[in-house]
């Protein structure tokens, strides 16, 4: 579910293009958007706080074979809520759940950690080593 | 007091037209999109979806894009937006010692594990106008992209992690601790601050509240008006994944990676009978990429915990009412601006009197050079 949240919704629409088998599905509750209060914890570790609030979307669909799925994503994006509900329904079939993590999750798998990977590059050509120049280290003196 | 005027439609038909087409500016000028504000005034933006407290970059770009580059503007048309959607959950707390990290810095600890990373920063910069922008970019001035460095990055297990300082000192017993009690923290936005106001609900305050009063606060800590000596023990930036836990579900799910900067602050307390000697901590956190906020939060949020310190009170700074209640923009503006707002009736109740109390004056100057006369 994590993997289909973080996924633009270009990404999973693509994805879910690519499965053979489409199941029909209707609304349980339809896409809906609202607020997230982000908490923060006091201090980095301590007791929590809240920051602030996000937008996010929600969505349950359920399969005409009767199996519930459910999404969660940031942002105000019904259909990515959808999709990302459509596909979790689809992954609670454990017979497909082999094929549907090679068609639809490597994909959108491999494309964050292409995405993570360039950031982190970027990040770490930026680590520095500074030197303490130490006063009265005079090899003459 | 003021009261409802009638009348002026046309007048503030034409005048909200008028504002239209300020906003657009030369038509001859090229139309900017919401995308282009989004990733190309990314910190405009990082500092409306902070102060404005809702985290939707696309949102906060319109919203300066609609107010003219007007910041407080923006932030007060994020605010009102936000009041139009129901709250579905609360996160998690984030774990910002997760945060896959595009900046950290310690300006206490040279080596630290993991070493300083810079980032994208202002710092080091000259300052100087960059005429190149004044042309125009072209896609092969772009800086390339550093080669994908797996080395080091799968060690953590992906994305650039990096263990907190605060934490580590803390393990060594010479940071003062924070350990999550379990307890639930006030919101603001659901309950009026009632003073005094503890650590959860100042923090909410702070980091909502308007950089520059947030930073001019905290500068005046730093020239005496306030709590000690602070050292930066870290500052961070990245991304941080926000979890919710459905009850429907009953186990926790990703929404997706927020940007947040953090920033520890240390102070050093000599102890009491009960706190021994140790740095103790301020802490600042917010959305976005916004360094000098989050370094001013953490400046003020030590300020503000004179109780708990025992520390002699020397600025506004530590007074939590006059800071609380003065940090957000939206009510300051809405109250300095509400004086535009027609008080004709408060003004002439004023003019009256200061007519009755001028001829009072005069009266009783008459009567005194009558009173000499008659001497």
């Amino acid at each position: 579910m994590s993997l289909l949240a973080r996924s633009p919704r270009e990404a999973v629409e693509r994805a879910v293009k690519t499965l053979p088998d489409q199941v029909a599905y209707g609304f349980l509750r339809r896409p809906e958007t609202g607020l997230c209060m982000v908490r923060g914890r006091i201090g980095g570790t301590g007791p929590a706080f809240n920051l602030g609030e996000m937008t996010m979307t929600r969505c349950v669909v359920r399969t005409a074979d009767g199996r519930v799925g459910y999404g969660y994503v940031a942002g105000r994006d019904r259909r990515h809520a959808e999709l990302a509900a459509y596909c979790d329904a689809l992954l609670q079939d454990e017979a497909a759940r082999p094929g549907l993590d090679a068609l639809l999750l490597a994909p959108l798998r491999g494309e964050l950690a292409r995405r993570r990977e360039r950031r982190t590059a970027e990040t770490r050509a930026t680590r520095v080593e500074f030197f303490t120049l130490v006063r009265g280290e005079d090899h003459n003196g | 007091m003021y009261v409802a005027v009638k009348g002026g439609e046309r007048a503030i038909d034409e005048a909200h037209k008028l504002l239209d087409k300020e906003r657009r500016g030369d038509p001859a000028t090229p139309e900017m999109g919401v995308g282009q504000i989004r990733e190309q005034l990314g910190l405009a933006v990082d500092r409306i979806m902070c102060e404005g407290s809702l985290y939707d970059p696309e949102l906060a770009a319109l919203a300066l894009k609609q107010a003219q580059g007007d910041v407080v503007e923006a932030v007060f048309l994020l605010r009102a937006y936000r009041t139009t959607l129901p709250r579905l959950a609360a996160s998690l707390p984030v774990e910002t010692e997760e945060m896959d990290v595009r900046r950290r810095i310690s300006a206490s600890f040279k080596d630290l594990p993991g070493g300083q990373v810079l980032g994208p920063t202002f710092d080091y910069t000259h300052r100087l106008l960059d005429f190149g922008l004044l042309g125009g970019e072209r896609a092969a001035d772009l800086p390339d992209a550093p080669a994908p460095d797996a080395s080091g990055a799968e060690e953590e297990g992906g994305g650039n992690r990096l263990s907190g300082i605060a934490s580590l000192l803390a393990r060594e017993g010479l940071a003062e601790a924070s350990e999550d009690d379990g307890s639930v923290p006030g919101d603001l936005t659901r309950d009026p601050l009632v003073y005094p106001a503890d650590r959860s609900l100042r923090l909410q305050a702070l980091a909502r509240g308007d950089e520059g009063f947030v930073l001019s606060m905290g500068y005046s800590t730093q020239r005496g008006f306030g709590s000690g000596h602070p050292f930066a023990g870290e500052i961070r930036m990245g991304g941080v994944e926000v979890e919710i836990a459905p009850e429907e579900l009953g186990f926790p799910v990703a929404l997706g990676e927020i940007t947040l900067t953090e920033c520890q602050m240390l102070f050093k307390d000599t102890g009491d009978a009960v706190r021994p000697p140790q740095f103790a901590r301020g802490y600042g956190l917010a959305f976005g990429r916004c360094e000098r906020k989050a370094m001013a939060m953490a400046l003020v949020d030590r300020a503000l915990r004179v109780q708990e310190f025992g520390d002699a009170v020397k600025g506004p700074a530590q007074d939590q009412e006059f800071v609380l209640s003065h940090c957000d923009n939206v009510e300051a503006s809405g109250f300095v601006q509400h004086l535009k707002l027609p008080h004709h009736v408060d003004f002439q109740a004023e003019l009256e009197s200061l007519r009755r109390l001028r001829a009072s004056r005069e009266s009783r100057k008459d009567d005194a050079a009558k009173g000499e006369e008659a001497c």
